[in-house]
């Protein structure tokens, strides 16, 4: 396997990673910090999605698109816990799932009826083609914007969390909500705060995807299961846990897809490794997973101490 | 409405091999059909298609099929095997339902199948044509309107050999039917195929692989990803500047309608093979397509056309046994001559009950108003084409 191309490789392994980062960050927080398990965040990303392509298509602009699909699906979110899922926090992780699978089923079908079941969206033009990073690497120019974004993304949310007020408030939250309440904390709507946010991180996950995936119905619960195991390995919570193990899911799925393939290929017989290949890159994620956590029950980074 | 007694009259008659020279048929009063689909949820469109192809051929006659009031009861099998399973058993034994038809994806006909087969109830299939049902497990009472699961493949083969093709990268999902279909494909090309990958099924991310199709360097990549994961390969490989010394050859099914949509422009250019294309010229297809674009205000894709044709079969067994559908062995026997005019052009059935039929190549194009549609070429890549599983089926 030539130089070039495992540099290629990393590059789509970290972008890969970086993109889950984006989902995985919202659900980490509402997770940790609301102890709730919310199936439905995957359909905040196909609602962020779908805005932003009808947005694009109508105002003409990529950025306003993008930009008014963030805040629109924020907006949504903030309503969402308000209106309903806050009745949930009471009760146990049982009804909390049926009430958030009940809600993927709605909103699919919500979706549906309001902008059909896909909607096209493309990169803006100059972005559109590859560029020439090294002589012989070519890279398309819109992945190196999901990097650039997410890379200021996860930036700007380990300032938010680490150096703001509020972020203090999310961590104590995190952490021992009863006595984050004790102390004085206004916990319905700190929650309301950090259920928007991590809904217009989705909206930004769907909406810089949705040039590369297929904005459409049933889009949000593929990737919500990378989103989960990206959280359980950094440990529910945490914003630096769903980074790292975001770009650790993005190496190993990566990894495991292209690099293992040529290994087995050098190592076994031909018949042998094109059957093996694709079983193992398959699981690859998952038996990665399975290994933290033997080791680490709770995580790399538990934000739970 | 027969009634019950002489539907199992008929019926023993059929099993002794002596259809309706026991007991004389008497003209049904309206046909009923049995539609199950998959109507709701993320894979839903197809299902839908198929639906209000069939409607509107049942809707263009008038509310009649074959010149009898034609009842069709729709149901959704929620892209379920099981659902599918007890839909069908209700349509079979409480509606009492003279055919049954419907379902688009193979693994859920398959599961549903064995309730119609096993009351003798005759299966039309608008989309599901797996190799088993043409092969070893054919059946007098299954018939697939649609195309056979390899076809497709075969004809991009076929294509790419004509194109000179010399080496090609293909790609499909880690399972039976991507692996049934890259078979196919290879069936056919005479060239080299440099890579083959199989990929995670649902997959979403491809940037890996075009990394890899990159330096394989091949002249043409062939994919076989259904759904979602073929749009999002497209977009990928669009963007990833592949298209510029690489040909894309898609299945007709990954460039239909319903792909051109969510892609967009980017679908510009690219060559796919199906049985079938919006802008065949015969008299039924223009019929068809116009009628279908002012009742949905959209263009047909493949699966409304075969929607479509699975009504029209019906209603012409239906016209050609005078609507004694009592008499199954004369309506087995209407269906397998398959007297009405297919909008894909010449069609019939083989011994397999299987079709023969041409496979065209399409490339998309400008529709004229600022979209785009499929165009196919004049000439056929395969001509009355069948399937490779025929020797294997029991009935002649």
């Amino acid at each position: 396997m030539p130089g070039v191309l495992v540099l290629e490789q990393s590059l789509n392994g970290l972008q890969f990673g970086l993109m889950l980062f984006l989902l995985a960050a919202g659900l980490t927080l509402v997770f940790g910090v609301m102890d709730m398990i919310n199936l439905a965040h995957g359909s905040l990303y196909m609602v962020g999605a779908f805005l932003a392509a009808w947005l694009v298509a109508l105002t003409g602009s990529f950025v306003v698109g993008v930009v008014g699909a963030v805040a629109l699906t924020a907006l949504f979110g903030m309503a969402l816990e308000a209106g309903l899922l806050r009745t949930l926090y009471a009760r146990d992780h049982l009804s909390q799932v049926l009430a958030t699978f009940a809600l993927i089923l709605i909103l699919n079908d919500g979706v549906k009826m309001i902008f059909g079941n896909d909607l096209p969206l493309s990169a803006p033009a100059a972005l559109a083609g590859p560029v020439e990073l090294l002589p012989g690497l070519q890279y398309p120019a819109y992945r190196l914007l999901i990097l650039g974004v997410g890379v200021a993304l996860a930036l700007l949310l380990w300032l938010l969390v680490q150096k703001t007020r509020m972020g203090a408030l999310v961590r104590a939250g995190a952490s021992n909500r009863a006595m984050a309440t004790a102390m004085g904390t206004d916990i319905p709507r700190l929650f309301t705060i950090v259920f928007g946010i991590g809904a217009g991180l989705c909206a930004v996950a769907g909406a810089l995807l949705g040039p590369l995936l297929a904005v459409q119905v049933g889009m949000g619960e593929n990737i919500l299961i990378l989103a989960f195991v990206v959280i359980v390995i950094g440990g529910i919570g945490s914003i630096r846990g769903a980074l790292v193990g975001a770009i650790l899911v993005g190496a190993v799925d990566t990894l495991g897809r292209t690099l293992l393939q040529h290994v087995l290929r050098e190592f076994l017989p031909p018949q042998w490794a094109s059957a093996a290949g694709p079983a193992i890159a398959s699981i690859a994620v998952y038996v990665f997973m399975a290994i933290v956590l033997a080791i680490k029950p709770q995580g790399l980074f538990p934000a739970r101490g | 409405m027969p009634t019950r007694l002489s539907r199992h009259a008929a019926l023993a008659a059929v099993i002794a091999g002596a259809a309706a020279a026991t007991l004389p048929a008497l003209a049904a009063d309206k046909v009923k059909v049995g539609f199950v689909s998959t109507l709701s949820g993320p894979s839903s469109a197809l299902g839908i298609d198929i639906r209000d192809g069939f409607l509107l051929a049942v809707k263009m006659n008038g509310g009649k099929l074959g010149g009898l009031p034609a009842e069709v009861l729709i149901s959704d099998d929620q892209f379920k095997p099981d659902v599918a399973k007890q839909l069908f058993e209700k349509n079979i034994k409480r509606d009492k339902v003279d055919f049954m038809t419907g379902v688009v994806f193979s693994n859920i006909m398959l599961a549903a199948l064995p309730e119609a087969l096993d009351a003798k109830t005759i299966y039309i299939s608008p989309n599901a044509a797996p190799s088993s049902m043409a092969g070893k497990d054919c059946n007098p009472l299954f018939f697939a309107v649609s195309w056979p699961n390899d076809a497709y493949h075969e004809a991009a083969g076929q294509y790419a050999n004509t194109r000179d093709l010399k080496s090609v990268y293909l790609v499909a999902p880690n399972y039976q039917a991507g692996k049934d279909s890259l078979a196919g494909f290879k069936r056919t090309f005479k060239g080299q195929v440099v890579g083959e990958n199989y990929t995670k099924l649902g997959q979403l991310d491809y940037a890996a692989e075009l990394a890899e199709i990159r330096a394989a360097r091949p002249q043409a990549v062939y994919i076989f990803l259904p759904g979602g994961m073929g749009i999002n390969f497209i977009k990928q490989y669009v963007g990833a500047g592949l298209g510029k010394d690489t040909t894309l050859l898609l299945p007709g099914f990954s460039a239909d309608q319903d792909v051109i949509n969510p892609v967009g422009a980017s679908m510009a250019g690219l060559f796919n093979t199906a049985h079938w294309s919006p802008d065949f010229t015969n008299a039924a297809n223009q019929k068809f397509v116009a009628e279908f674009e002012k009742e949905y205000k959209r263009v047909p894709t493949l699966y409304a056309s075969q929607g479509y044709d699975a009504a029209q079969l019906i209603a012409a067994a239906v016209r050609d046994t005078k609507g004694k559908l009592d008499d199954q062995g004369a309506v087995l026997k209407a269906l397998k001559a398959a007297k009405f005019d297919s909008v894909r052009g010449p069609f019939k059935f083989n011994t397999n009950q299987y079709p023969i039929q041409n496979y065209y190549v399409r490339t998309v194009g400008s529709d004229g108003k600022g979209g785009l549609i499929n165009k196919s070429f004049n000439e056929p890549i395969l001509k009355n084409h069948g399937d490779a599983y025929v020797q294997s089926c029991a009935m002649k």
